[in-house]
């Protein structure tokens, strides 16, 4: 069996009139199961298309993806969402949660859309809310919720359907910094327990959470490689962005 | 996702914005309750007419001839022979003379009668009549043009104080005998059956100057009216040699035209009130097409969650068939008030005292099928465009 998620050489080319932007320029990336992996870059760098391929939202335009041994890459919309049911389970920065569901029933969307009958589909979403210690909240409205319990629904809602990826897109860039922590640390001992986790930021403070961090610029990889690592937060030097390092 | 969840979702987003559920369904209430109202309305003045065609007498054949100019004509002889030639078609027959300005007095005051007829001694069991006093005509009155009477029970009560048995009238200058009152068909009411006079046919003929230009037939029964009317219709062309100078009308015939009618003048009310409907339906497109766009964010999550085209769909079209519904619920009940109400006040009219609109439970599953149809037909383009959004672009939506 080879890797859970494999990029070969692919491209994301955008014609912005007469110019194509290479959003992702040949991109080779492998990332194996149990792994927790941060895809670092800034704005422009083409990591939020990364995540789009990999969260099976977009296909590449040149090049393969192969997500569980399976070529993705040319898979319709319906296709992509029975894909992104089974394997994959989203964390977004803005939660995501549908204001007018109370949190289990948030929690059971997942569940719902891969036809899980309904007693156990209740069941799973509870334990999935117990791993996030939020079982106690399961009637209440999301917006009756801080915005680090928010996270944790939605962190409830990736889990429920036991994906093969969680893919987390900045987690914690609408908390506060300690809230931020505290859903990191949570993403840390989810990946102790097996899953695997990838994460994608501009913060190099939130990358050094993983094991592994692949850098991203101008649709290239620049790094990739551990995290401890002191070049993986060394950024090349650009005019004006120096306080992006170690923010 | 199942149905039910997809039901009681669409509920909640109802639940969430009243009022504007409300006027969307407004089209749909007033659309399906003027079907209801109409049809009600309607399937009430077909039970009446019909009920009244019944009264008539259901196998009444009518003839009525108006002669070719020359010598060729009908007698009354013929028309009984005709009787007696196909028992197993025709009942009986009754020659109608209609006699009108003639000076009609009772021994108090002169009064111009509903109408006064010429028939024969069988025209009360043709046309199911009954006395209240004494005898109808007989036999014999018409064929010696006794100068007997039989009147209505307005013209008893009216002008012999309800004492007109035995009692003279002048009719035509002709001093009449009534020997008979009719039973009250019509409340006692003026220019009504009740406000006539009736005579041997015989007598009525020289009082109008004329020839019988008119019979009545009782037919067998009400299936066979058409193979009696070709009876009648074939011996009268026999007479004139063509069948331009006569017609036949039988009851039952009478009544198909007459709903024939009704449904036709039905159909295009529905139809109007029909036009609600859609204007309705136009209005769920536009709030669902407002509502796909308010939800473009949730409808890229729960895409993203694994949610495929037919699942985005489905919810939306439920949902706009779920408004649509309730909306032709509350019609179908605004629809049976007004049409009861309509019903009362109609009843209380004169001569329609035997109306009641009666809402059939066939008209009530139309009216809600149409409005879920309606709801799903127009619901589908904003739904179909919700499937088709892109899951990016609907997650980056603000």
């Amino acid at each position: 069996m080879g890797h859970l998620i494999e990029f070969r050489q692919v491209y994301k080319i955008y014609q912005m009139g007469d110019t194509a932007v290479h959003a992702l320029d040949g991109v080779d990336i492998t990332i194996d199961k149990g792994e927790f992996v941060a895809i670092v870059g800034q704005s422009g760098s083409g990591k939020s298309t990364a995540m789009n391929i990999i969260g099976c939202l977009d296909v590449p335009t040149r090049g393969q993806y192969f997500l569980g041994g399976t070529d993705v890459s040319t898979m319709d919309d319906d296709q992509q969402a029975v894909i992104r049911n089974k394997m994959l389970g989203f964390i977004f920065q803005q939660y995501n949660l549908i204001p007018k569901l109370n949190v289990l029933e948030n929690v059971e969307l997942p569940l719902l859309y891969a036809g899980v009958p309904e007693r156990e589909r209740r069941e799973r979403a509870r334990s999935a809310l117990e791993r996030v210690g939020l079982a106690d909240k399961s009637k209440n409205l999301p917006s009756q919720l801080s915005g680090g319990q928010q996270q944790r629904v939605s962190i409830a809602r990736a889990l429920a359907g036991s994906p093969s990826v969680i893919l987390a897109d900045e987690p914690t860039g609408a908390l506060d910094s300690r809230t931020g922590r505290e859903v990191l640390h949570f993403l840390k001992q989810l990946n102790r327990e097996g899953d695997t986790v990838v994460l994608i930021t501009h913060d190099n403070s939130i990358a050094v959470m993983a094991d592994r961090i692949i850098r991203l610029q101008d649709g290239k990889v620049i790094y990739d490689g551990d995290a401890h690592d002191p070049r993986a937060v060394v950024q090349p030097h650009l005019p004006g962005e120096d306080e992006e390092v170690g923010a | 996702m199942g149905i039910k969840q997809s039901f009681l979702l669409a509920l909640k987003s109802l639940a969430v914005s009243k009022v504007r559920a409300l006027l969307t369904m407004l089209g749909i209430i007033i659309g399906v309750a003027a079907v209801i109202v109409i049809i009600s309305l309607g399937d009430g003045m077909q039970k009446m007419m019909n009920d009244q065609f019944e009264s008539l007498g259901a196998n009444l054949i009518q003839v009525s001839v108006w002669g070719s100019g020359s010598s060729r004509s009908v007698a009354p002889e013929d028309m009984y022979k005709l009787v007696a030639d196909n028992p197993d078609y025709l009942r009986a027959v009754s020659p109608y003379v209609q006699v009108s300005g003639v000076s009609v007095r009772s021994t108090r005051e002169a009064f111009t009668p509903g109408s006064i007829l010429g028939v024969s001694e069988d025209y009360d069991s043709i046309r199911g009549m009954t006395l209240s006093q004494g005898r109808f005509l007989q036999y014999v009155d018409v064929l010696r043009q006794q100068k007997v009477c039989v009147v209505g029970s307005y013209v008893n009560k009216e002008y012999f104080d309800g004492q007109a048995v035995g009692q003279q009238l002048s009719i035509g200058g002709y001093t009449y005998i009534v020997v008979g009152v009719l039973s009250e068909s019509a409340e006692s009411r003026k220019g009504t059956d009740d406000d006539q006079i009736v005579l041997p046919y015989t007598n009525a003929m020289s009082l109008a100057g004329s020839r019988v230009s008119a019979y009545m037939f009782t037919g067998a029964d009400k299936d066979t009216a058409s193979v009696s009317r070709t009876i009648i219709e074939k011996r009268l062309e026999k007479i004139f040699g063509d069948d331009d100078y006569f017609m036949v009308i039988t009851s039952a015939e009478m009544l198909d035209i007459m709903n024939t009618m009704m449904n036709t003048m039905m159909v295009v009310l529905v139809a109007i009130a029909a036009i609600s409907l859609l204007v309705g339906g136009i209005g769920i497109m536009n709030i669902m097409l407002v509502s796909v766009s308010e939800r473009t964010r949730e409808i890229g999550i729960r895409k993203s969650l694994g949610a495929k085209r037919r699942d985005i769909r489905s919810q939306f079209i439920i949902e706009a068939g779920t408004t649509s519904a309730i909306g032709g619920v509350i019609g179908i009940g605004f629809g049976l008030l007004a049409a009861n109400v309509a019903g009362t006040l109609i009843s209380g009219l004169d001569g329609a005292e035997g109306f009641a609109a009666v809402p059939s439970l066939g008209a009530i599953a139309l009216a809600f099928g149409v409005s879920v149809g309606v709801g799903v037909l127009f619901g589908y383009l904003p739904a179909n465009k919700a499937a088709k959004l892109n899951p990016i672009d609907a997650l980056r939506y603000d």
